[in-house]
């Protein structure tokens, strides 16, 4: 697609931008052609974000020139940027959640607008995408897909001649991902550019024609993905190669180490999902995957199961064969409970602390690191340092705090220290998010290892093909319910799918938001 | 053009230590152009105001009978403040303290065995804590803001003071003045040196801070405090009751208010008066953030905020300078340390600011 002769219509020669402590981009080049869908690939920390902002105009470089359409630009604002014609989608939606749709499109726009002339045009682009939208619609009211679709469609208003997708389908269903394919398709084939963020490689294989590489703020490498396996995508990112870790087929699991049964929450928060009506039961030696869209009611589990909130009935949750629905997170851990919460900063870890004070946090109790009252520092020190060293944590030692971590650094760390302390029954929300290839792997194998082990794991995660790769069972959680649990090698991935998108939506793009379709009513 | 505050990244560890003394540093040099501008030579105010007072041992003795109750006060508020309770009310859980032990000394009588005073100490810890648990269980309770339930409760308890020594605690033969008999000779704490009012107090009050020390940096209970205060959901997530630790900072902070006001009476003062305290529970919130709720950090700032009283009245004597330079100079020590803490960790940028669209 990509018109060799007409000038690139992006082209970044030598971009360097140093951060105090960190050069993000080091003499990046990148050439975007014409009407192409351009990977640009690299794990955490690589400098996609940083050259993104530079390009978008909210960061500027230290060194190097931007040309566009052939000419020498400098971006200095987002405003200027999307005069160019440059759009982006960004990975955290900026809508307002008690304004319409058309509202949320107008405060998008640099000029104002006449409401119901932007209506027809929200319409009109909807049809001609395939991005069904009803701009009547309150943003609050919207699935995610659908938000992402106010996103795109806003940035379409102005008619961009590159488009930026940072992470889209991060927060997608398998259907709701397909369709967005076909939009972009559609779009680069009309000569629109698309700079595509992504470090999920079989859809980059899948959509993109080219593929830029960076690492560690440089660029290692230009290909074609179509003609890259995955695996060797994964290994330029990286720099090295790495086994992914895949499990064995257990014959046969042990007893019921959790059982959760007729779980009925209200959520903490507010815009929280409830749960109800939710039976589980996860064996020794199992891994149960639980799949589904953020925002359908995982928090609420998660918080039941780790005891920051109690059930009303003892029996409800049930740890080793004891009933604890009304215990809270410190006895539930006697009991054997581990927990990785969504969350690592502020959560899983408090950030001005030293990872030896957050090896404390909750190892206290079965690493018995307390004696009388007092803390056993050298106890501590010598867990926090098994941690570090048994799951390869990248830090200044264990007097660093948390918060100086990379994400996926924490990560592999508040996985290590909630392993090491042999749960019988481990809780892992999103084990891998945001996390590189080569760490996701060493967590994925961790994991593997203890189930093995005997110990009775539960993921939750919005990544399918990792609940896939790693569990034994899965069920899906969709506004508050759980579905039926399906063994994973037999689970029908597109009956996962639709169960993913809930109520109604069926998750082909075409017949996703007909006219009068049921939606579900916001908890 | 409109000034905006920046995040800086990477904020060093030692301006945590730093900021106290540039605090002290700036304001000094704006009392200096204040002085000046009052018409004094600003060296010499310098000098009644920090110098002077300290010169004797006598004047020494004071200073630290001065810092006493201010430490014994902001060592109890650090525990909460570390785990965001916001105990403003330690002047009422002072006041309490008084009056509970010295209501112990009042009815023991001019032959009172010695053995009332440490009774007296019990008292008036519990009836330090007591007060401080009207706001803990409000906050547990009901989750009322104890900033407000505190602070009222602090004029509620000088009334009941003022109410006591007006009447039914009213000394028979004090000529109708609203105070209470003197304190027997036995039940007040025994002076350390001949010569100065320098009393047990000040160093049990070192005592316990260096028992605060060693709670908040060795124990458990401590390393909970401050999982609470910096991040809840971590405190929750490691199942640390965050109820338990309101009752237990509270009233930790009600007891050693309740003790710093024991010690004035049963101390310098010797009998029970309408007012007490020069707002040494108000004030030993300054020392407390002075102090960086840490401890030793603590017993420093006590010190310096003494010599603030000290120096107010020494260059009123001296000079005929108002005694508010005193309140001046601590509201001053407070601003700065505050604005310096800003500006450590933030800086000021003038200009367009540049709007990054990745709001969640």
């Amino acid at each position: 697609m990509a018109d060799e002769g007409a000038p690139a219509r992006l082209r970044l020669r030598g971009i360097s931008k140093q951060f105090p402590g960190c050069l993000a981009n080091d003499k990046v080049d990148l050439s975007l052609g014409q009407g192409e869908i351009h990977a640009l690939l690299g794990e955490n920390g690589a400098g996609k974000s940083t050259l993104v902002k530079i390009i978008y105009g909210v960061l500027k470089a230290d060194s190097g020139a931007l040309e566009w359409d052939g000419k020498a630009v400098a971006i200095t604002s987002p405003s200027q940027a999307r005069k160019l014609g440059i759009a982006m989608v960004f990975q955290h939606f900026s809508l307002f959640e008690s304004m319409t749709v058309a509202e949320n499109v107008a405060l998008g726009l640099d000029d104002g607008a006449n409401l119901d002339e932007l209506s027809a045009k929200v319409g009109e682009i909807g049809r001609r995408y395939g991005l069904a939208l009803q701009p009547e619609r309150v943003v609050h009211d919207l699935s995610v897909g659908e938000r992402q679709r106010v996103e795109i469609v806003r940035c379409l208003m102005q008619n961009p001649r590159l488009l930026i997708m940072d992470e889209p389908t991060s927060v997608l269903t398998p259907g709701e991902a397909e369709a967005l394919f076909v939009t972009l398709r559609q779009l680069a084939a009309e000569g629109c550019t698309i700079l595509y963020i992504s470090h999920k490689l079989e859809e980059i294989r899948a959509l993109c024609s080219r593929a830029t590489v960076m690492r560690g703020g440089q660029v290692v490498a230009n290909c074609d993905p179509r003609q890259e396996t995955a695996h060797d995508l994964a290994r330029l990112m990286i720099g090295e190669d790495f086994d992914q870790a895949s499990k064995t087929a257990e014959a046969s699991f042990g007893a019921a180490r959790l059982r959760v049964q007729g779980l009925n929450m209200a959520a903490a928060a507010i815009h929280g999902t409830p749960i109800s009506g939710l039976d589980l039961e996860v064996a020794a030696g199992e891994i149960l995957g639980i799949a589904g869209v953020a925002g359908n009611g995982q928090n609420t589990l998660l918080a039941a199961l780790s005891g920051e909130q109690l059930c009303a009935k003892a029996e409800t949750i049930c740890i080793e064969g004891q009933n604890a629905g009304d215990l809270g997170p410190r006895r539930r851990r006697r009991l054997g409970l581990a927990f990785v919460p969504e969350e690592r900063l502020g959560h899983g870890a408090v950030p001005e602390m030293s990872l030896t004070d957050n090896a404390l946090l909750t190892g206290y109790d079965r690493q018995d690191l307390l004696s009388r009252g007092s803390i056993m520092f050298a106890r501590t020190r010598d867990y926090a340092q098994r941690i570090v060293q048994s799951f390869q944590v990248v830090t200044g030692g264990i007097g660093a705090n948390a918060g100086s971590l990379s994400g996926g650094n924490l990560q592999k760390f508040i996985i290590g220290r909630e392993l090491l302390q042999q749960p019988k029954v481990l809780v892992v929300a999103h084990p891998t998010w945001g996390v590189d290839a080569g760490a996701a792997a060493a967590i994925h194998t961790a994991l593997l290892d203890l189930a093995h082990q005997g110990t009775a794991i539960l993921v939750i995660s919005q990544d399918l093909d990792e609940l896939l790769q790693i569990s034994d069972r899965i069920a899906v959680l969709s506004e508050g319910r759980l579905s039926e649990i399906m063994i994973t090698a037999e689970a029908d991935i597109g009956r996962i799918g639709l169960l993913m998108g809930g109520h109604g939506e069926n998750g082909e793009a075409g017949q996703l938001d007909k006219q009068g379709e049921h939606h579900a009513a916001p908890a | 053009m409109r000034p905006r505050l920046e995040a800086r990244i990477g904020v060093s560890g030692a301006m945590v230590y730093v900021t106290p003394v540039l605090a002290v540093v700036l304001t000094m040099a704006c009392g200096s152009v204040l002085f000046a501008a009052l018409g004094h030579n600003p060296a010499a105010v310098l000098y009644a105001f920090f110098v002077q007072p300290i010169s004797s041992a006598y004047g020494l003795a004071e200073l630290t009978i001065k810092a006493t109750p201010l430490v014994l006060c902001a060592i109890g508020l650090s525990f909460g403040f570390r785990a965001n309770i916001w105990n403003i009310g330690a002047e009422g859980q002072l006041t309490l303290g008084a009056i509970a032990g010295g209501g112990l000394a009042l009815w023991a009588g001019d032959d009172a065995s010695v053995w009332f005073l440490p009774a007296m100490i019990i008292a008036s810890l519990l009836g330090g804590a007591a007060w401080a648990a009207i706001p803990a269980y409000l906050k547990t309770r009901f989750n009322a803001n104890e900033i407000l339930t505190s602070l009222m409760l602090t004029y509620v308890a000088i009334l009941l003071l003022s109410y006591l020594v007006h009447g039914p605690w009213k000394d028979p033969d004090g000529y109708s003045f609203p105070q209470s008999r003197m304190f027997a000779d036995s039940v007040l704490l025994p002076l350390l040196t001949m010569g100065t009012r320098l009393h047990l107090g000040a160093p049990i009050a070192l005592l316990l801070a260096l028992a605060a020390w060693w709670v908040m940096a060795r124990m458990f209970v401590g390393f909970q405090i401050k999982v609470v205060g910096l991040t809840p959901a971590a405190a929750g997530l490691a199942g640390f009751s965050v109820r338990r630790l309101t009752w237990i900072t509270l009233l930790t902070g009600g007891a050693l208010s309740g003790l710093a006001g024991l010690f004035e009476v049963a101390g310098p003062i010797g009998q029970l008066l309408p007012s007490i305290s020069p707002g040494y529970g108000f004030t030993a919130i300054i020392v407390a953030f002075l102090g960086r709720l840490h401890p030793l950090g603590i017993l420093l700032a006590g010190l310096l905020i003494a010599l603030s009283y000290l120096g107010g009245e020494t260059v009123q004597i001296e000079l005929g300078l108002p005694l508010a330079v005193s309140g001046v100079f601590q509201g001053m020590l407070l601003f700065f340390l505050l604005a310096s803490d800003v500006l450590v960790r933030y800086r000021i940028r003038w200009g367009r600011s540049v709007i990054v669209q990745e709001a969640g």
